[in-house]
């Protein structure tokens, strides 16, 4: 029965049913005009698109690829994966220097890192901010995130030998954020992946996963580091190694992203790449310990960020989470923080990113929890910049409840 | 990870099911593959003819109001239809002479209600109608997108503008004993719909729209939400690729976001929906279940599926999966002894009220209770 799979275009398009549940779904809709919504963006501009690209519309640009319309679909429509796909294809524009300041993370990284100090406090300054505002269109409202003066790479070059004595070891997909914003969590992880008797090694050479030059339409820079990438996965995986993340939009990228939009073939290490929540819950419920603090207490929301919402494992994380002994676990509604990676700096979505937001911000402050549970840096710093709640990974306050 | 029951499917049924099964200390997960048809749910519920006490109860622990009156309501392109168990948004009528005089009420720019259709309709009822189309600064900014100026994003400004509303039809109405709006209200806050007939000196009727339905939606997020605070574990956005069955006995489900973390249960529940919802699938020679290979009751000749004439009732309307009488789908001639099959996959919707609320409530409920009945015994 072939007959019907022989005609699907890419990303299936000619499956949707113009239902419009995407519509509901969409965060952007709700509060920027200017976006044609997930159903004209998506599928019925395609349908336009194909037969003059006349058609395309800048609006695009104001996609947040969240996916939410994609989780929506009855008809199983990959929405965000065609908005994307035409704004590639289509958006022949020259990629300007503000987006490509914002996306080149590890290039940043390792500017700032070797300053640190100097750079976090040159970032902070009001005069830095307005100039960056006018300069470059990066609002001048955002917080930015702190850049660490050692990075996490140094530090588990230090601890090599002591992480190669464990008898099972797997390998970790740390990205840009912890490598030189916050190596605490990288530290967080192999805490508790050594309290399971399992060691922690890095890829051979990890590059940046290139979501925000893909979104950026850097195509070129993606497509390097993506096949960089598949590289040192594939050598990790020819290991034996599992390979694990700690940032959901990472994930998402090197799992789906690079085939759907790089065109880059992952299937050979794809099903190895795990996030951290999902390898330490199967341990656990394979019969593995923790040995838990007997006087932990802590209220905590968990907020599921939409690429992990899209990749379906955010029941690890709360299964995790909820398996910590004093800890009172609430479930935040399913909702975008708005951010969306470099989107909520640009100045022009400022103001929509914060409105996308709010309903989230609201209920976290009537939780009012101890801290705010989710495995996404660029939601945590959304969260912290606009409800003053700190934000953590499930795996470091997982770390935090345990006794070494 | 294990459960008592895992449902596939997070519609009405698949949710009716995970409710019961949760409150009577059942540990269950619901696998939903996208949206479901609660977003085109037109708020009632057919084949309940006896009034269904524990369904309104069931419903008013979620937070949706129900209310059970045999009669007639009006439909978007003016006539009417038998109804009886409806959400509080519908208005219920002993028959369709519903008034006098009507004053219906829709907004500039909004393409997904009928005002003439529904005028035409009422007018053959000998009442008669006058239409108004409101021009609301508020709804300014999403007539910059026509195209997707739909129920949802005018309801999400009606959360907050309906006392606007209310003053415009205030001043409108004249000697009309009926008002006619839009289903376009309380998709946060069903409050809003009591509010509004209070405040209109006429009794006011509120009608589906194209979707997506906004009290639909309202539904879906309420029972979600009752669900999650019972406990259950819903996975939004996955779909199940496979099963291990062994001697008629579903021992796991393979899912596409899970991969090799398989979902045991010792109790399966299959909600997966119509042709729409793809819990059924045709193809030019066959209509098949995708996920268990179930058997399908259906004609063999392909030209005996349908009614040449479209308007007619078709039979492909009615085909769904085999079960015994208890529910459990049979496969190969023989029914999987711990699968339920529910909801609108049953096929046997009743055509005449409309759609499949009511099938996928009782028979969603009938095998919670076998599954609780069984632990017990």
């Amino acid at each position: 029965m072939k007959h019907q799979e022989y005609t699907l275009s890419t990303h299936n398009f000619e499956e949707c049913m113009k239902c419009t549940v995407c519509t509901a779904y969409c965060p952007v809709l709700q509060v920027n005009p200017l976006y044609p919504g997930p159903k004209q963006a998506g599928p019925d501009g395609e349908r336009l698109r194909l037969k003059d690209p006349f058609f395309f519309n800048v609006g695009l640009k104001y996609c947040l690829n969240c996916k939410r319309c994609e989780v929506a679909c009855p008809s199983g429509v990959k929405v965000a994966d065609l908005i994307q796909a035409a704004r590639i294809k289509y958006d022949t524009s020259p990629v300007k220097w503000r987006d490509r300041l914002l996306a080149s993370t590890d290039f940043m990284g390792s500017l700032a890192r070797p300053v640190a100090p100097i750079a976090n406090a040159v970032t902070g300054l009001g005069i830095t901010k307005t100039m960056m505002d006018a300069m470059f269109k990066i609002d001048h409202r955002r917080t930015f995130p702190k850049y660490s003066g050692r990075s996490f790479e140094r530090w588990m070059g230090r601890h090599e030998k002591e992480q190669a004595a464990f008898p099972e070891q797997v390998a970790y997909f740390h990205g840009c954020y912890v490598n030189y914003n916050f190596p605490r969590l990288g530290k967080d992880l192999v805490k508790v992946l050594n309290a399971l008797g399992v060691g922690v090694q890095l890829l051979e050479k990890e590059k940046c996963c290139g979501v925000a030059m893909i979104s950026n339409r850097m195509m070129n820079e993606a497509t390097r580091n993506a096949n960089q990438n598949i590289t040192a996965l594939t050598k990790a995986v020819d290991k034996g190694l599992m390979v694990l993340t700690t940032s959901s939009t990472c994930t998402l990228t090197l799992r789906d992203e690079y085939p759907a939009l790089l065109g880059v073939d992952n299937s050979g290490v794809r099903d190895f790449i795990l996030m951290a929540s999902r390898f330490i819950y199967e341990r656990l419920e394979k019969g593995a310990t923790l040995r838990f603090k007997p006087d932990y207490h802590k209220k905590v929301a968990y907020h599921t960020p939409c690429h992990m919402e899209k990749l379906g494992w955010g029941v690890f994380s709360e299964k995790l989470l909820r398996t910590i002994p004093g800890l009172e676990f609430t479930m935040l509604d399913s909702a975008c923080c708005g951010i969306a990676g470099t989107y909520g700096f640009k100045r022009e979505n400022y103001e929509a990113s914060q409105a996308i937001g709010q309903p989230l911000f609201d209920q976290i402050k009537s939780v009012n929890p101890d801290v705010v549970a989710c495995d996404c840096e660029t939601c945590k710093w959304q969260i912290e910049m606009s409800t003053g709640y700190t934000v953590m990974n499930p795996i470091s306050i997982l770390a935090e409840a345990i006794e070494v | 990870m294990k459960f008592n029951s895992v449902i596939i499917g997070g519609g009405l049924a698949g949710l009716t099911a995970g409710i019961t099964l949760q409150k009577a200390g059942k540990s269950t997960a619901i696998i939903s593959t996208g949206q479901n048809a609660l977003h085109f749910f037109s708020g009632s519920f057919e084949s309940m003819e006896e009034a269904p006490q524990r369904i309104v109860d069931l419903f008013a622990e979620a937070g949706i109001g129900l209310h059970y009156a045999p009669g007639v309501r009006l439909m978007p392109m003016g006539t009417f239809k038998k109804a009886t168990l409806s959400l509080d948004d519908v208005s219920l009528f002993p028959d369709p002479k519903i008034g006098h005089k009507a004053l219906i009420v829709s907004f500039t720019g909004y393409h997904d209600f009928f005002c003439d259709f529904l005028a035409d309709g009422l007018e053959k009822q000998g009442i008669q109608c006058r239409v108004n189309m409101l021009n609301l600064p508020e709804l300014e900014m999403l007539e910059k997108s026509p195209s997707e100026m739909r129920s949802v994003q005018i309801a999400r400004a009606m959360d907050h503008r309906w006392e606007t509303i209310v003053r415009e039809l205030r001043i409108l109405i004249r000697d009309e004993d009926i008002v006619v709006l839009p289903q376009v209200f309380g998709l946060n806050d069903s409050s809003i719909l009591s509010r509004i007939r209070q405040s209109i000196p006429a009794q006011v009727v509120f009608v589906g729209t194209l979707p997506p339905s906004v009290p639909g939606i309202r539904t879906q997020i309420l029972l979600k939400r009752r669900y999650e605070v019972l406990g259950g574990t819903y996975l939004i956005g996955d779909q199940v690729t496979g099963a291990h069955v062994y001697d008629n006995v579903i021992h796991s489900v393979v899912t596409q976001n899970l991969g090799n973390h398989f979902l045991e249960a010792d109790n399966f529940i299959l909600a997966t929906g119509g042709f729409f919802s793809k819990g059924l699938k045709s193809n030019p020679f066959d209509i098949s279940e995708p996920i268990f290979g179930l058997d399908v009751e259906q004609a063999e000749d392909r030209n005996d599926w349908y009614n040449p004439e479209f308007m007619r009732e078709q039979p492909y309307m009615k085909y769904g999966v085999a079960t015994d009488p208890t529910l459990h789908a049979i496969a190969g001639g023989e029914p999987i002894k711990n699968l339920f099959a529910i909801g609108s996959i049953l096929g046997g919707t009743r055509t005449d009220m409309g759609m499949g609320g009511g099938l996928a409530l009782r028979s969603a409920l009938a095998a919670a209770d076998q599954i609780i009945k069984q632990a017990e015994q």
